[in-house]
């Protein structure tokens, strides 16, 4: 027996799935035999899994207790830069879960796939006005996925037009994901330094753009929540030499009907359905990173593309020049109807939600000035970020900061990223709060600030209020323990 | 809007504690040629009610179960979803949480997905497997990648009988980088002809997928022979259908290097193809050249046992240009889902889903055989199956649809060779009734 | 973190500006990383060696070692074929920083060219570079 007396009910320790159940109960409403059992080749027949045996109870009570010990939106304040953690509405769910979605399957004629291929060509529509690039896949399934779409679109554009290109400059506060991404591609990322001002130079871009680079991958507003001022400079240098300006649309939730990519250079970008449009992180996806393109780019986009004639909607794969396929079927569908039922509800207000988004990080940016260092003391997009430098006398991280913060009741801010800034601390509280959840996060850093001059201590040791406290992440690197 | 809880007090008392006057003055940083001129055009917005009446419409121009009686797998199957595992998935704090990064707030996601990680490796018979990449298409794609990584070889041999859609995905990835690939020809019971392979040492890897896209059973111990007389060389093997190694013995017991594939059909609805759940096991020598990420067990500052993210410097936040791979979010929650359905199946239950998945598979076969049609590859199979209709069998294909049957899937697109021929598929959730309707129809 | 006078800084090695540390030993030169980067990295959870056999030139990268949040490069301070590794680091990472002079060497060479330890920097120059 793996439960320790005094542990279970509302305390809840809850033991690994194979130590709970035995064997023989089984969880499942095994359906009736309607035929006989057919013979089969003994030697192809396994022992085994090695599963445990669990009633419908058991694995009801495994699961409610684990998620017990999980923060989420729905639990309150998520402050992570560069996620968007908004609050996702319930309505999307019974949505996407409607058995003529959820039951669908992907290779049916089209002539009986009507609803999807409908949602899926307005959505791409709608994808199109806000960015205003008109030419939309919804194929990748995540950001990442996503760049990695855009890198071979704009590598297939190069080796198109006759001059295949390697390189592919990358600003030095861009997300991990964006050098990985070009690398699989086979390009080589350069990095590109931000100015005093937090943002990219036209001076730099020019000394390094070449016609061997094949373009230049920009998050916009930037990590720093700064939005990139000398884009459209940037923009016609990259295009002078015959480049490409990717955006990675991970932070365009400060930019709906404010600013359209389509308009200042941009050439082709990602969204990320789980941040801007409101679909749930599932805490680690699935996600959906559809890529919007100018029309001279849509030849590159990946197979099927949905098409409309009449009233009928169809999916072609009569795209010769097209980079391919990056997910099996038609990309994360159930992802696309939760974004899709999101723009219906929100329509024009999504240009409120980006203000409000805007409003949100300022307010909080000036509340906390005094009390953690502004790397970049002026207005900024959705997000903000901060450093630990006012706290380092004492002897206090970003991480004691974030960690105390979870005692106080929040899920921290995203930390240590950009690389750029030492001990970042980055805030982006979204438009869903209103002021006085906000109100509350604020006092409670002024008051964890307090904490870090007169008893650092608390800091040190937090969380004490958890589950767990901090974990041996060394332990688990040296003798990974990854199967139980 | 419900969304949007600010009040015009409150807007104002913001503005003013930031000093600016109105909502418009927060983007005055914005170069004004850079601004968007004109307004949004989007529908007007939906109340929750007009949504719903919406989305019911759009929903019922698709054809699903139980009003259509659709014999398909090729990627995505229809197995029953338990009520219980739909109910907890509704969990908001599992589904409304970002990755695990702060493992102190997050224990619920990191023990699942520990769990996850274990099942599949014993689902699959290898050493470790990750918390997935985003389905089995790109997780053969990245298992290629690794091979190519570890090997450094530039060459990888696949099989033609892997799923048409998935050989596509890794030639977009396998492409751009500059990668050969070479495809492997079937033989006539069904299987892949592996005879050329006769200097493995020549490929990063060999993948091959089982049940196969025809519905056939590999022989995995032949590959695993053949691939192996040059240890170096990785052994991939691949897959649509989960279930299947609930019955059958499993890759890993061939010495596969990689076993990765598909796992819808183990708890996620097929919701037209995506999300999916790509599976990624593999030998714990490579743990630190995979993909994706890992949760290990570890404990906390008091000693207590506790789960965190680990070897995250593969990642692509540290290792950037030099990560294992681009991958940040990957399928969490579906991962999660299939973790549970496993849990309510458990051993007993798993064995006797998949012995009947494979009795109503072979019932259709052998009913279709005795009404006449032919069966063109004799090599066992579990849930699908090729059969031959007769010559023009198309017409009847659409007569069948006008009759909410969709008899299989038509192959001669894939395989131009195969003209007639049409890939079944059955399942716990194809009755017998529906089965004898089918048969009864194609003869007629 | 160390202070600059409590890092640990041998007299019978050389130096790199990278933070490797080079020690002949008769005909062969044993290599591993500095007090002052094992001090910066972190608990060592992982390094990676290359092949037995394995040639490279000074200054090529022959490995990586890693703490729970970072990766570093390790550069050959000369050129040279790999002999030996140490296997020991394999289930004890954690031997790099208590003693990354002994029992954390990472690997042996035998060099190409002896005269490359002259061009390495000595204790005081190696001081001076983490001073600046």
């Amino acid at each position: 027996m793996k439960e320790q007396l005094g542990t279970t009910g509302l305390t809840l320790n809850e033991p690994l799935l194979w130590e709970k159940g035995r064997e023989g109960r089984i969880g499942f409403s095994m359906p009736k035999r309607d035929i006989d059992p057919a013979p089969l080749d003994e030697a192809l027949v396994r022992n085994g899994p090695d599963f445990p045996g669990l009633s419908e109870v058991d694995v009801v009570r495994h699961y409610t207790r684990l998620s017990q010990w999980n923060y989420g939106v729905d639990s309150g304040l998520y402050p992570l830069g560069s996620c968007t953690m908004k609050y996702n509405p319930k309505t999307n769910e019974r949505q996407a879960a409607l058995r003529g979605f959820a039951g669908a399957h992907p290779l049916l004629p089209d002539t009986l796939s009507q609803g999807i291929l409908a949602l899926m060509f307005n959505l791409e529509q709608y994808l199109a006005e806000i960015t205003g690039l008109p030419a939309v896949t919804l194929q990748p399934a995540a950001g990442a996925h996503g760049e990695l779409t855009g890198m071979m679109i704009v590598r297939a554009y190069h080796i198109d037009a006759g001059a295949p290109r390697h390189k592919i400059l990358i600003p030095d506060t861009a997300h991990g994901t964006n050098p990985a991404s070009s690398a699989i591609c086979g390009f080589n990322p350069i990095p590109v330094k931000s100015n005093e001002r937090g943002v990219l130079s036209p001076e730099y871009i020019a000394s390094v753009m070449d016609e061997d680079t094949a373009g230049i991958m920009i998050t916009n507003p930037n990590t720093l929540g700064l939005f990139e001022e000398n884009i459209k400079e940037i923009a016609d240098i990259v295009h002078s030499k015959g480049g490409l300006v990717y955006v990675d649309g991970a932070n365009m939730n400060a930019m709906m009907g404010i600013v359209s990519m389509g308009e200042i250079g941009v050439d082709l970008m990602h969204l990320n359905l789980h941040k801007t449009f409101s679909t749930p992180h599932g805490g680690g996806g699935p996600g959906a990173g559809p890529v919007c393109s100018r029309e001279n780019l849509a030849p590159f986009l990946p197979v099927p593309r949905v098409e409309k004639h009449e009233d009928a909607y169809t999916v072609s794969y009569d795209y010769p020049k097209s980079i391919g396929k990056v997910h099996a079927f038609y990309g994360n569908v159930g992802i696309l109807v939760r974004a899709y039922s999101y723009i219906l509800s929100m329509g024009q207000n999504l240009k409120k939600a980006s203000q409000l988004a805007v409003l949100n990080a300022n307010y909080v940016k000036e509340k906390l000035k005094d009390t953690f260092f502004l790397p970049y003391d002026r207005p900024c997009m959705h997000e903000c970020v901060f450093t630990d430098k006012y706290q380092e006398a004492h002897r206090v991280s970003t991480l004691d900061i974030a960690k105390r913060l979870i005692d106080y009741g929040f899920h921290p801010p995203t930390i240590y990223f950009p690389l750029v800034v030492h001990g970042a601390l980055m805030i982006e509280p979204t438009e869903t709060e209103s002021k006085e959840s906000l109100d509350i996060f604020i006092e409670s850093c002024k008051a964890i600030a307090k904490e870090a001059q007169k008893n650092p201590q608390l800091l040190s040791e937090a969380p004490t209020k958890t589950k767990v406290r901090r974990m041996d992440e060394t332990q688990a690197a040296r003798h990974p323990h990854l199967a139980g | 809007m419900r969304y949007l809880p600010h009040t015009e007090e409150e807007i104002a008392e913001m503005l003013r504690a930031i000093g600016l006057k109105s909502l418009d003055n927060l983007f005055d940083t914005i170069p004004s040629d850079c601004l968007r001129k004109e307004a949004l055009n989007l529908p007007t917005p939906l109340t929750e009610w007009e949504l719903d009446t919406h989305m019911d419409a759009l929903a019922s121009k698709m054809a699903v179960p139980p009003e259509y009686k659709i014999f398909l797998g090729a990627g995505s199957y229809h197995h029953f979803i338990p009520e219980a595992v739909k109910q907890l998935l509704l969990r908001s704090e599992f589904y409304t949480a970002y990755t695990p990064y702060q493992p102190e707030i997050s224990q619920g996601t990191l023990q699942a997905i520990y769990e996850y990680q274990t099942l599949v490796a014993s689902l699959l018979g290898m050493e470790v497997a990750n918390a997935s990449m985003y389905d089995g298409a790109s997780a053969l794609a990245e298992a290629l990648l690794m091979a190519i990584r570890v090997t450094k070889r530039k060459k990888v041999a696949i099989s033609s009988l892997i799923h048409p859609n998935y050989r596509l995905v890794v030639q977009t990835y396998l492409g751009a980088p500059g990668f050969e690939i070479v495809e492997l020809p079937a033989l006539k019971d069904g299987t892949t002809d592996l005879s050329s392979i006769n200097h493995p040492d020549e490929y990063a890897a060999v993948a091959i997928q089982s049940p196969n896209f025809l519905g056939c059973i590999e022989d995995l111990e032949a590959a695993g022979k053949r691939i192996h007389s040059d240890h170096r060389t990785f052994f991939i093997v691949a897959f649509t259908e989960p279930l299947a190694y609930g019955l059958l013995k499993p890759p890993g017991a061939f010495d596969a290097d990689i076993v990765c594939g598909e796992g819808q059909s183990l708890g996620v609805p097929q919701s037209f193809g995506g999300p999916g759940l790509g599976m990624f096991a593999s030998k714990l020598k490579y743990v630190r050249r995979m993909p994706g990420r890992l949760v290990g067990q570890t404990v906390d500052k008091d000693g207590k046992r506790g789960f965190v993210l680990t070897l995250a410097t593969r990642e692509q936040h540290i290792r950037r240009e030099r990560a294992t791979s681009n991958i940040c979010s990957n399928e969490g929650l579906c991962a999660l889902a299939s973790a549970m359905y496993m849990a309510t199946l458990g051993k007993t239950g798993i064995r006797e889903l998949a012995a009947l998945n494979h009795d109503k598979a072979e019932y259709l076969k052998n009913g279709l055989a005795g009404a006449g049609v032919s069966l063109p590859f004799e090599t066992p199979t579990f849930n699908e199956f090729v059969a031959r209709f007769p010559a023009g069998f198309k017409e009847r294909y659409h007569q069948l649809i006008k009759k909410k049957i969709v008899a299989g899937l038509d192959l001669s697109p894939f395989y131009p060779e195969l003209k007639d021929h049409y890939l079944l598929c059955a399942t716990e959730a194809t009755t017998k009734e529906d089965m004898d309707t089918l048969i009864k129809e194609v003869v007629s | 973190m160390k202070e600059l006078n409590e890092l640990i800084l041998p007299e019978d090695v050389r130096y790199t500006d990278e933070h490797e540390w080079a020690r002949q030993e008769g005909d062969r030169v044993r290599v591993g990383i500095t007090d002052y980067a094992q001090d910066q990295l972190g608990d060592i959870v992982y390094v990676e060696l290359p092949e037995i056999g394995s040639t490279f030139n000074k200054g090529d990268e022959f490995g990586t070692v890693e703490s729970v949040k970072t990766v570093s490069e390790i550069y050959m301070p000369v050129s040279g074929e790999v002999i030996a590794i140490n296997e020991e680091l394999t289930d004890h990472p954690e031997y790099v920083n208590t003693d990354p002079y002994s029992k954390g060497w990472m690997i042996d060479v035998k060099p190409s060219d002896i005269g490359e330890m002259d061009t390495l920097l000595d204790k005081n120059a190696y001081l001076k570079l983490l001073e600046g």
